[in-house]
């Protein structure tokens, strides 16, 4: 285990990451470094050549083969960690999808980047949205403090018996990734308490041969794909309680669904990710002027929390979702099109309105966040609530 | 396995389609979808091996007498060893017919 200690400290969002992991006391790391997920990796590979962790950390030639090194670690029961972005993620979508389907369970840490081309090293969510349908966790976190949580929280999520899948952290890269900010560590002993030792059920050993990523037939893939589909909709208590105790231990608490002055709320703006900061600050602002927003925040993707986004939207007249990304030739921001669907024929649902913004890293001030809720407003009042807005576009 | 695989719910299926079982790959039929059989005429066959070595599926079995023949539980329907066969022993004959 590592030594490092607990404390507020001023540090970059990627090394408490980074932190995180060795806290955790993984033991195997296969990453390739891309934008803007080098720091994480590159911390990493010194804590490990530093001999402060007693960890195998891979130096692969290619994100394909760090997939394919943290899948077979993942099988004899290691716990694994490897981290990526963007066109990183895009090359190990073939494993990416398989260490899900084959229920391995591993830690990602995800810095959210746009994809090519045109070429961006810029934030949005184009990447995480490719692989949305694989399988995998994904929670979104929105500040530096979240993030080092999140790695625990993602462990003990993913190595749980009953749930056996990969989770993605999510965080929004340069944005994140590359900012300073407090970040309160924890101590060895609250992570013992709190993360069990690994034991993966069926893990690859001589002495108790199984078989992995078998061939299926017409006859029992229908049957294979339930079960991953039970598998990841069954993991959602688990992962509440993963959060619950981490709040009873840390203090600090985290929901599948986020909300703030939503209660007395006549409409909401809805984000993923670090918008979510500036989303609240806006509210405030625009309170203070007598307008009733209130902010609802997608912490969990998937498995989408249903019940507990229309519990916390039901009766709203209108919602506005800020999307990160485009499904082109679609509805709009996958966001919004899941939120439509979930409110589809229920009682009482709001009308949504969707905006896509800060597609590779342009800058969403408050300014564009009160332009956006209130022009979505006006869009919502006056029927215009089909398709989608692409904010700020020029022509 | 216990059953056959068309008859394997899905919560039988263990976490990740894992098979636990050893060796089980023999129950796992694969020749379903053949629309061709071959079909050895024994008194024109060599006991050469030419149809057993060329076969791609390792479907070719030798009897004891020392003939060539397809296990068609595994048997695709290729046609490779009736092309292959130095004898032209071997025919194609559809699988409706």
């Amino acid at each position: 285990m590592s030594e490092i200690g607990k404390g507020r400290k001023g540090i970059e969002v990627s090394i408490a990451m980074a932190d995180a992991v060795a806290q955790a006391d993984v033991d195997v790391i296969a990453a390739y470094p891309i934008t803007p997920q080098t720091h994480i990796v590159e911390h990493l590979a010194d804590i490990v050549a530093n001999g402060e962790l007693d960890a195998e950390f891979v130096p692969v030639e290619s994100e394909h083969s760090a997939m394919s090194v943290c899948c077979g670690s993942a099988a004899v029961g290691a716990r694994t960690f490897t981290s990526t972005s963007s066109q990183g993620l895009a090359l190990m979508s073939e494993i990416f999808i398989i260490a899900a389907a084959m229920r391995l369970p591993m830690v990602m840490a995800l810095a959210n980047r746009s994809l090519s081309s045109p070429l961006s090293i810029w934030n949005d969510h184009t990447d995480v949205m490719m692989v949305r349908d694989a399988g995998w966790i994904h929670f979104f976190v929105e500040n530096g403090q979240e993030a080092y949580d999140g790695i625990f929280n993602a462990f003990r999520m993913s190595e749980d018996p009953g749930v056996m899948l990969p989770v993605a952290v999510n965080l929004d890269g340069f944005i994140m990734t590359h900012m300073v900010e407090p970040v309160e560590y924890v101590d060895g002993e609250l992570i013992k308490k709190y993360l069990p030792e690994f034991k993966m059920k069926n893990a690859l050993h001589p002495d108790n041969p199984v078989s992995m990523g078998c061939f299926a037939m017409p006859e029992i893939y229908t049957e294979a794909q339930m079960s991953r589909e039970v598998g990841i909709k069954d993991a959602y208590p688990t992962i509440v309680k993963a959060w619950d105790e981490w709040g009873a231990l840390t203090g600090r608490h985290y929901k599948p669904i986020e909300t703030y002055r939503t209660d007395d709320a006549d409409y909401c703006i809805i984000t993923m990710g670090s918008f979510g900061e500036t989303a609240m600050e806006v509210a405030d602002m625009l309170r203070e002027e007598g307008e009733k927003v209130g902010v609802v925040k997608i912490r969990l993707w998937r498995p989408f929390p249903m019940e507990e986004f229309r519990k916390s939207v039901l009766g709203k007249k209108y919602l506005i979702v800020l999307d990160r990304a485009i499904s082109f030739g679609s509805q709009g921001g996958p966001v919004a099109m899941e939120l439509r669907s979930a409110l589809y024929g229920q009682k009482d649902a709001p009308v949504v309105v969707n905006y896509v913004a800060g597609l590779a890293g342009r800058d969403v001030s408050r300014k564009d966040f009160r332009n956006i809720i209130l022009e979505g407003k006006k869009k919502a009042v006056s029927g215009h609530t089909d398709g989608f807005t692409l904010y700020g576009l020029r022509g | 396995m216990a059953k056959p695989i068309d008859e394997i719910t899905w919560q039988e299926l263990g976490i990740g389609a894992v098979v636990t079982e050893i060796g089980n790959s023999v129950q796992y039929k694969t020749g379903s979808w053949r629309s061709e059989r071959p079909v050895v005429k024994k008194e024109h066959c060599i006991k050469c091996g030419v149809c057993w070595l060329f076969c791609p599926d390792m479907s070719i079995v030798q009897t004891p007498e020392g003939h060539f023949t397809a296990n068609l539980e595994f048997c695709k329907g290729c046609g490779i060893c009736a092309k292959e066969c130095p004898v032209g022993c071997i025919t194609m004959q559809g699988e409706e017919a």
